[in-house]
């Protein structure tokens, strides 16, 4: 059996500034973000980035590294915009398409299979349509519908990160929610699952059912342990979502100073050091 | 027993869900909130309610307060099955919403730089594209009701229709601090379909931005039954979030 371990920095080496990058989790839940903070300490740039957007297209976008973002929206789920993505947005400094959710999901699911486009009723009559004119509409063969013609998305590489793996890849979530991380695996050439815990394959039914096992080893190209990997995001059961430190990062986002600052004590710094930042933001502030 | 604005609007929202049976009842906002659960516990209670994230519920708390009897999952993978599937009436908000029914959750301003960028497309086209589909506007305002929205992302009646998107196409009404409204007009343009008490015609068309369809007779919003007020007060918000989200005038 391939062990596909290596370590953060050797994973995001194999990525190339221009790819298609499909990021898993959902706003600010289950977020590779140990992931997306390694692609930001490289000079990886011109990226095509694919998400149900949070903090990882703030923070990318931010950074310049986004030349397109295809995204059906972008949310801190407790705040509901992403303040760095916004700025963005208003000094024009990102191409996007942007679709309905619905729409998303479809794209997803024709890339996976393999197929030019999926049928769908969303985005009918929508400004999705006019705003990406590459879309087309396809009639039923066997009624007058008429449906959205949803292009597929396919990834050069999708980033998830889970609550564990085993070293092959078989992914495993233990929250309430897969999201949409399995079908970001199939729509893309090669996967990077970063995990909680990487543990030996006969140890994944310790915490959880079978059913609980989202995609196997064969869409797995490379496995990364990340302790704290989705943080400042939920990554449930694990941990929850660290609403203080998201709002903190929200609120810097908004002060050219205050986002120079947090750059400097939080991004400017390997991932060891992130999580002592992180330790000691808490600490300033009394939390247990 | 006198309700407040708030009280008035959630009863409004209940309403919305009037016979809908064993579909999900999913909404944004406190009062649509209040209304959903308000419709559970006294006309609706075949109706599903979930927290919004991956799990159906089988109690019915207060808004403030966490559900605790799981009934069923609902990842959002699936619930993208149920919205296809139509067993849904969800009551979204809106930043702009026009003559037309027409939503914007997306940008204000142009496309490529707006001034201000939202939340994006979400799954508003999905939803009326689907199944019923209600707004919750917690300050009527003319720069909520706009005569064009800048950027359609849930679909009204006419542009439903002119786009082959009619089939299962039904938004139902517009509950806002004021009055309801509904897409009766001329053409499926918005009406007036009843005031608050306490409102007149004239002010929820002064703080429209576009010319509101007036019926002849406008009748004024049901008062909350005292039944109704108490499961409001004493049940589902005991705290009064409601009246933080509905400033009274």
């Amino acid at each position: 059996m391939t062990d596909k371990q290596v370590s953060i920095e050797e994973a995001v080496a194999t990525l190339e500034s221009g790819m298609t990058i499909g990021i898993g989790g959902w706003g600010s839940r289950r977020k590779p973000m140990a992931l997306v903070r390694e692609i930001l300490r490289r000079d990886l740039t011109d990226l095509t980035v694919v998400a149900f957007g949070g903090p990882d297209v703030g923070l990318l976008a931010a950074a310049g590294r986004i030349r397109r973002l295809v995204y059906g929206f972008v949310s801190l789920d407790s705040i509901p915009l992403d303040p760095l993505f916004t700025q963005a947005r208003e000094l024009g400094a990102i191409a996007v398409e942007e679709y309905d959710e619905g729409m998303f999901v479809a794209g997803l699911r024709a890339a996976g299979a393999r197929l030019d486009f999926l049928p769908t009723r969303a985005g009918l009559g929508s400004d999705v349509l006019p705003a990406n004119p590459r879309l087309r509409t396809v009639r039923s063969p066997y009624s007058d519908a008429e449906y959205v013609a949803m292009p597929a998305l396919p990834l050069d590489v999708a980033l998830v990160h889970v609550n564990r793996a085993d070293p092959q890849g078989n992914a495993q979530y233990l929250g309430p929610d897969p999201y949409f991380d399995d079908l970001f695996a199939m729509a893309a050439t090669r996967t990077i699952v970063s995990a909680e815990k990487v543990v030996p394959t006969s140890a994944l039914l310790d915490e959880g059912s079978f059913h609980t096992l989202l995609f196997s080893r064969m869409y797995a190209s490379a496995v990364v342990e990340a302790p704290q990997g989705a943080h400042f995001t939920t990554c449930a059961p694990d941990y929850e979502r660290d609403e203080a430190f998201q709002k903190h990062y929200a609120t810097s986002a908004k002060d050219p100073e205050a986002w120079a600052a947090f750059e400097r004590t939080f991004l400017h710094t390997d991932e060891a050091g992130y999580h002592a930042a992180v330790a000691r933001f808490h600490a300033e502030r009394g939390d247990s | 027993m006198n309700a407040t604005r708030a009280e008035v609007a959630a009863a409004a929202c209940s309403d919305l869900f009037r016979g809908a049976g064993a579909v999900l009842a999913s909404t944004v906002g406190v009062v649509p909130t209040l209304g959903a659960r308000l419709a559970r516990l006294t006309h609706a209670h075949a109706l599903l309610l979930s927290d919004g994230e991956a799990t159906l519920y089988a109690d019915t708390p207060a808004v403030d307060e966490p559900f605790r009897e799981p009934e069923a999952p609902l990842p959002y993978a699936q619930l993208f099955e149920l919205i296809a599937r139509g067993r849904r009436h969800v009551v979204m908000g809106a930043a702009q919403l026009d003559r037309h029914g027409d939503q914007n959750l997306s940008a204000i301003g142009d496309r490529d730089r707006p001034t201000r960028q939202l939340l994006g497309a979400r799954a508003a086209a999905t939803n009326t594209a689907n199944h019923a589909t209600s707004y919750w506007v917690a300050r009527h305002s003319p720069r909520v009701f706009v005569e064009r929205v800048d950027v359609v992302t849930g679909v009204g009646p006419a542009r439903a229709r002119a786009e082959g998107a009619d089939r299962f196409h039904d938004v139902r009404r517009i509950v806002t601090d004021l009055a309801v409204l509904d897409l009766t007009g001329p053409g499926g343009t918005v009406a007036l379909h009843s005031v608050h008490p306490g409102v007149t015609v004239a002010q929820v068309v002064a703080a429209t931005g576009f010319p509101l369809h007036v019926p002849a007779e406008v009748p004024e919003t049901r008062q909350p039954t005292a039944e109704e007020l108490r499961l409001l007060r004493e049940r589902l918000d005991p705290r009064g979030l409601r009246d933080r989200e509905v400033i009274a005038s």
